[in-house]
């Protein structure tokens, strides 16, 4: 939460609703969330598409290079596996080509052959020499065959039937019911009949040649025929003689890589070569997601290294789009105030130059008569045919007191009309609150609100801009007729709090402000009073108006028991005080005529 | 005591002066500048009461042209707009008190009258 409020944009505190909102020029929630959504699109955009476009192109890269890696592989096993067998169809192919009938027909000779065989390119278990009948001549190996009749033997058929005389067999179960691989050699005699020189191939040979070859440990690679049955066996599709459940390209004089899910559901990396002259399939497994392991580590950190940078990106984002709109926003409302301000002060103006008018144009009347009720009654003074006349006296002495009530209303008005003006000047406390007070009195009267005005002696009269000065106390009595119920009471009082400063105060014992609101009252556009017309600038401007007076305004205030807010000024205002004044006073003072 | 007034508004000159008169103060009244300065060809006196906003000639402007030629000549200003026309930047040169807000009151008319004179 603290992080959010970090980057949290200010102006997403004001209030939705409301004066402020509606006189913003433009709509700040929107252009943030544009600002936002656009840089964010063509930021992270092509950093998402460069990412997913590298994704891809690293993924078939890594693809490739695995079926090279397995058709490589696969090539180079099919070609050991046909070497061994090729190695030893070439032993019996010399065996029968150097030996005749009848001295492989020696059992002796025929154990030494084995040996023989054994010690120079080995891989044989045994040897038997089988005449055209089928019939097992000769026997040499651990097992005990001779005898054996082969003649309805599916090999025995296949050798006589072969044109170049050689057979390897696929795996089979045979007299001893084992599975093996048996090589034979038919040789023909000249005289017609044949003999055979069969030989059991060492199948552990075969299988340790094939268990070496793996890419990995996962890996499995096996032989199987053309229809699908193990030849060798297998670390996880089986033993030798099962059928194996992937499906067997036909046609594959090339090595052949392809992929295809098994029934675990893992995809499995399949490489396959037809072993020629031979009835052996060379199959090579292993599961994508071993081979894919590197790949797949790069993954993670490409995502990790994609989900940081959009992250750190729209944290910048955010922030930097926050902070200028709330300049942006943060200008806009002061540039409001200020047109507020002068909207205000353009309207006060107006009607100062409305009250001078009228004030100077009663006035000149208003001195006709004071003239004349004067010599009326100067008259009366001096001649003494009138004097004696009481009445007559009266009566103009009530002319004269009325035409001074009009010279004070006219007084007062000349001087709020002139109080626009920018001027320092001396001003007693006692007269300023006497002007205030006259301008409201009327209302005091009819609520009954007691106003007791308080100003100690001590009070100096001080260098302040008298018009200012008023406009802040009318409003904070104002304010406090707002506050205070019919017969309140509002008390006034001016004290000198030390050398330099004197302290005006106006208490109310009035409804009070919420501690809520306390820190907001001086902030620009913040009212209770919205719905009643209020602008929520009367204070905010009174605010400036002190601070351009060199002084400051503090309020206290409990709900409910009333509120005080006190008016610091200097006695002597320094010329360093009055500049934020200058630069900012508008000057409404032109010729009024 | 010899006293120049001078108004364009007659009613107030005509009894001011006569209220003057009654107290003893010889009055003289004119409505405007130019008959002023006319006056002040063939007489003189120790003292002009001025209204500040006339037509033609204001007061500020009759005071500069009257003390061309009567340097010893006090005036006094009468205004109907309180003390911001009285101290516009030409009446700076007589001070700021020698004026007066309509409507006035006789005594201090004649109190203003006697500090002028004293000064």
């Amino acid at each position: 939460m603290s992080f959010w409020k970090q980057i949290k944009p200010t102006f997403l505190n004001y209030p939705a609703q409301g004066k402020e909102t509606e006189r913003l020029p433009f709509n700040v929630r929107r252009i943030w969330l544009f600002t936002v959504c656009l840089i964010s699109l063509v930021s992270i955009g092509p950093l998402v598409s460069l990412a997913i476009f590298d994704y891809t192109v690293t993924k078939n890269d890594t693809e490739k290079e695995i079926h090279l890696r397995m058709e490589g592989l696969v090539d180079h096993i099919a070609g050991t596996v046909s070497f061994f067998l090729e190695e030893k169809k070439a032993a019996l192919s010399y065996i029968v080509y150097a030996n005749s009938f009848s001295d492989l027909n020696n059992k002796e000779r025929l154990a030494y052959i084995l040996e023989g065989l054994q010690r120079s390119t080995g891989g044989f278990i045994d040897l038997g020499l089988i005449d055209s009948s089928g019939k097992q001549l000769q026997y040499v190996g651990p097992y005990d065959l001779e005898g054996k009749n082969y003649r309805n033997k599916d090999w025995c058929k296949k050798v006589r039937a072969s044109e170049d005389g050689i057979f390897i067999s696929e795996v089979f179960l045979g007299y001893r019911n084992v599975p093996h691989h048996i090589i034979a050699v038919r040789q023909d005699l000249p005289d017609g009949p044949c003999y055979i020189l069969r030989a059991t191939m060492d199948t552990g040979k075969f299988n340790t040649l094939l268990s070496l070859m793996k890419i990995d440990k996962t890996g499995d690679s096996f032989l199987i025929n053309h229809q699908g049955i193990l030849q060798t066996p297998t670390l996880i599709h089986g033993v030798a003689m099962d059928s194996i459940k992937l499906t067997i390209p036909k046609d594959a004089d090339e090595p052949r890589v392809y992929e295809e899910v098994c029934e675990h559901g893992d995809t499995l990396v399949i490489g396959l070569e037809y072993i020629a002259n031979s009835p052996y399939i060379l199959m090579i497994l292993q599961e994508k997601k071993d081979l894919m392991k590197v790949w797949l580590k790069t993954r993670w950190i490409i995502l990790g290294i994609l989900l940081g940078g959009i992250l750190i990106m729209l944290f910048v984002i955010i922030h930097v789009a926050s902070y200028l709109i709330n300049i942006i926003c943060n200008e806009s409302r002061k540039t409001m105030l200020v047109l507020s301000e002068v909207e205000h002060s353009s309207k006060m103006a107006s009607i100062g130059r409305l009250a001078a008018g009228v004030s100077h144009e009663i006035n000149n009347p208003l001195a006709i008569i004071n003239e004349k009720a004067g010599l009326m009654k100067d008259l009366f003074e001096f001649k003494d045919e009138y004097s004696s006349d009481p009445k007559l006296i009266g009566l103009i002495d009530s002319v004269l007191s009325s035409v001074e009530r009009c010279a004070g209303i006219t007084k007062r008005l000349l001087s709020f009309s002139r109080n626009l003006d920018v001027s320092i000047q001396r001003v007693n406390i006692s007269a300023v609150i006497e002007d205030v007070l006259g301008f409201l009195h009327k209302e005091a009267e009819y609520r009954s609100i007691t106003v007791h005005v308080d100003v100690a002696e001590d009070v100096p009269n001080f260098d302040t801009d008298r018009g200012k000065l008023q406009q802040i106390l009318v409003n904070l009595t104002n304010n406090a007729f707002a506050a205070v119920e019919d017969e309140g009471h509002l008390d006034i009082i001016a004290r000198r709090q030390d050398e330099k400063t004197i302290t005006i105060k106006v208490r109310d014992d009035g409804c009070g402000i919420a501690q809520k609101n306390i820190k907001r009252i001086f902030d620009p556009f913040f009212s209770t009073k919205t719905e009643s017309g209020g602008t929520g600038l009367g204070l905010s401007i009174i605010y400036g108006l002190a601070l351009e007076l060199g002084g400051k305004i503090e309020v206290e205030s409990t709900e409910g028991m009333g509120t005080t807010f006190s008016v610091l000024l200097p006695i002597e205002k320094g010329e360093d005080e009055k500049s934020p004044t200058d630069e900012r006073s508008w000057d409404y003072s032109e010729p009024i005529s | 005591m010899k006293v120049l007034l001078v108004d364009d508004e007659k009613d107030i000159v005509s009894t001011l002066a006569e209220r003057l008169s009654l107290r003893g103060i010889e009055a003289t009244w004119v409505t405007s500048g130019e008959e002023a300065l006319n006056l002040l060809k063939t007489e003189t006196f120790d003292l002009a009461i001025l209204d500040v906003k006339m037509p033609s000639m204001n007061g500020l402007e009759l005071q500069k042209k009257m003390n061309e030629n009567h340097r010893e000549l006090k005036c006094l200003f009468l205004t109907s707009r309180g003390a911001e026309e009285a101290s516009e930047p030409g009446a700076q040169l007589t001070g700021q008190e020698n004026y007066l807000s309509k409507p006035i009151k006789i005594e201090e008319l004649i109190k203003k009258m006697n500090e002028a004179l004293k000064s």
